[in-house]
């Protein structure tokens, strides 16, 4: 199967389970005096549902083509491209979403950048820190000072 | 209309909006000559800076510089170092990344802000005979109309999407809307589809979706795939003669005004927009050439580079007049700069003009101002800011994460925004590795709101769903919508030929 099918039958499922909870979950919770106008929460969502079941058996059915652009990626191919280094910066933000609140956001940011260049292949360690360093205590100036929006600089427990 | 004209041209040419649009249009160019960081992006990074703008008028005429910066800054990319940042500049690379080889990158570059000078300021032009005229037929529109006008403008961008695409294209339009579902909505004081999750109570943000649809799949390719950001290496310190002959000037000015036109009238349509528009113009001016010239192209031709370069901008200019008449976006940047009307409490849609003349006319004021602004004051510097090319990808991948990032943190100020970005941004790259469009997502997410407040609307007064066929006007847009996306799917099925198939990606 290839991936644009199995897209199509995931978006199948999922519209399925959408078009569940609009048919079956959400009308029982309406207040009487709602379930008098002609339009309730549901309405639309339901005709989304339909047509998202049909648009996902549409590209089921179609024919696919296996030619792929020449500049992008053939994810046939993807353990012959950067996928560790890839996976690792994923990784590497969903740490910084996490750790941003906590740790605050001059250290958060100065080891996101840092490692972030590491991770792609940065070996030397000074320029490093300090390129990192400068970028997280320009950009909260900026964003605190000229934009006025609060971000808090340093770790919650102090 | 001159009224209108005027008060633009005061609310325009007052120092603060000069220089909104100066600093707009270098910090578009400057973002967007790196790879990654596409128009829709670098809109949606600026979105928190120009609400504290606060004034609707000066931010969005902050935010429309930056739009034509980020498209200009695109192109000297792909001629530079045939590296296009968005899919609109990838025609402007087959001639002038040639030109850049022979040493005519100061010419290459000369002629496309020449050719994009003009298609801008014809696309104004027209902009400026066409928006009032259709704000007018606009005002007649009741929200069935409403509805309906955006199920055609939908139905269209997926059937614009290109051979093989429509299905997919439809299916993404549909995911758009679905996601908009999500949260509490104005009509009823009740969360939807939240799965319990408080986070989820005010809906999806579109400046997360905008960031987790374009920015982070571009920078997760850039780590896949090197070479996406190579670097030409020292070709940014060759940048001379800027100048072009007298009849140089002669044989590029046809293809420029013949391009104008075109691009406007393409960029018009929704979801065609500035791609296809540079893609066609190409192609058109090629076979219209004859003999030596038709060889040129794709060699260094100059009228090859002229052709795309005014046609996509014209195309972004003609892309505001729904925008700004009908407040339904056509393109994914147009999106993004809806959204930003939206934060800004302004109401787009045909009573943009009446209600916020200033708005609606200063923006087009501005973008004369803004076209001058890259013509005189982006030329002479590019080969300062062509330097950015240099930066190492070491780094600029982790800035670029992180801008994305922040541009969605600062908006809500919550860190569960950002795990839902990087799950969004992963599963938009899993969509663009098996080629479904996203700017048709990211639209419907945002016009579904719209969409479902105006048939709300309109069955409330009708007291049920009649008005999808008692209301003659509606019901033929329905049927133009249904013929929009049924016909390609059958034509297609009957094996007919059919036009060049349009590159993938999102319309900028």
């Amino acid at each position: 199967m290839t991936l644009e099918r199995a897209i199509g039958l995931l978006f199948l499922v999922f519209s399925l389970a959408y078009g569940y909870e609009a048919y079956f979950g959400m009308d029982d919770l309406l207040p009487p005096i709602l379930q008098r106008t002609p339009v309730w929460p549901s309405s639309f969502p339901k005709i989304l549902a339909v047509c998202g079941v049909l648009a996902a058996l549409a590209v089921i059915v179609s024919p696919s083509r296996a030619d792929t652009e020449s500049r992008d990626i053939d994810h046939r191919r993807l353990l012959d491209y950067n996928l560790g280094q890839a996976l690792t910066l994923i990784g590497l933000m969903i740490a910084y979403a996490l750790l941003l609140r906590p740790i605050g956001f001059l250290a958060a940011t100065t080891l996101f950048l840092a490692l972030g260049a590491f991770i792609l292949g940065e070996r030397r360690y000074h320029w490093m820190v300090l390129t990192a360093a400068i970028g997280a205590v320009t950009i909260w100036y900026l964003v605190q000072e000229v934009l006025g929006i609060f971000l808090r600089p340093w770790p919650s427990i102090l | 209309m001159l009224e209108g004209i005027l008060l633009g041209l005061s609310t325009a040419l007052s120092i603060q909006n000069l220089l909104m649009v100066t600093g707009g249009c270098l910090v578009g160019t400057f973002i967007g000559m790196l790879p990654g960081l596409g128009p829709m992006s670098i809109i949606a990074i600026m979105i928190p800076v120009a609400i504290t703008v606060a004034d609707p008028a000066a931010a969005l005429i902050l935010l429309a510089g930056v739009y034509y910066g980020a498209v200009f800054g695109g192109s000297t990319s792909s001629i530079l170092i045939n590296a296009p940042g968005v899919p609109s500049t990838v025609a402007s690379s087959f001639d002038g990344y040639p030109l850049t080889r022979q040493g005519k990158a100061g010419k290459a570059l000369t002629v496309a802000a020449i050719a994009s000078f003009a298609g801008g300021t014809v696309g104004a032009i027209l902009l400026m005979a066409f928006a009032p005229a259709l704000v007018s037929v606009a005002l007649l529109f009741h929200s069935a109309e409403y509805f309906a006008l955006m199920v055609v403008g939908l139905s269209a961008i997926a059937a614009f999407a290109g051979k093989g695409q429509v299905a997919k294209a439809t299916m993404m339009t549909l995911f758009g809307l679905i996601l908009a579902t999500v949260g509490e909505s104005a009509l009823f004081n009740a969360p939807r589809f939240t799965m319990g999750l408080m986070d989820l109570q005010s809906g999806l943000s579109f400046i997360t979706l905008a960031m987790a649809l374009f920015a982070l799949p571009e920078a997760i390719y850039l780590v896949l795939d090197p070479k996406r950001s190579q670097t030409g290496g020292g070709k940014s310190g060759e940048i001379k003669e800027l100048y072009i002959t007298k009849a140089e000037a002669r044989q590029i000015a046809p293809v420029i005004g013949r391009q104008s036109i075109q691009g406007f009238l393409i960029g018009v349509l929704p979801g065609a927009g500035a791609t296809i528009a540079s893609f066609l113009g190409y192609a058109v001016e090629r076979n219209i050439a004859k003999g030596a010239d038709q060889e040129a192209f794709g060699k260094g031709s100059l009228k090859g580079l002229a052709a795309p370069e005014s046609a996509n901008n014209a195309a972004s200019t003609g892309s505001f007049v729904p925008l700004l008449t009908l407040g339904i976006p056509g393109s994914g940047s147009t999106a993004v700069l809806l959204g930003a009307l939206i934060a800004l409490n302004v109401q787009p849609g045909p009573r943009l003009m009446m209600d916020n003349p200033e708005v609606f006319w200063s923006v087009i004021i501005s973008m004369y101002i803004g076209n001058v602004i890259l013509l005189i004051l982006n030329l002479p510097l590019i080969p300062y800011i062509a330097k950015v090319l240099a930066l190492p990808r070491n780094y600029l991948v982790p800035f670029i994460l992180f801008f994305t990032m922040m541009g969605s943190y600062i908006g809500q100020n919550n860190a569960t925004e950002l795990l839902i970005l990087v799950g969004m941004g992963v599963f938009a790259t899993i969509l663009r590795f098996a080629n479904f469009p996203l700017a048709p997502l990211l639209i419907g997410f945002i016009l579904g709101q719209m969409m479902e407040d105006n048939f709300s609307r309109a069955a409330n007064i009708a007291d049920g769903a009649s008005f999808l066929w008692e209301r003659p006007m509606t019901l033929g847009m329905l049927i133009i919508a249904l013929a929009l996306i049924v016909l390609p799917t059958v034509r297609s099925r009957s094996g007919q030929p059919h036009k060049p198939k349009p590159p993938e990606g999102p319309t900028p």
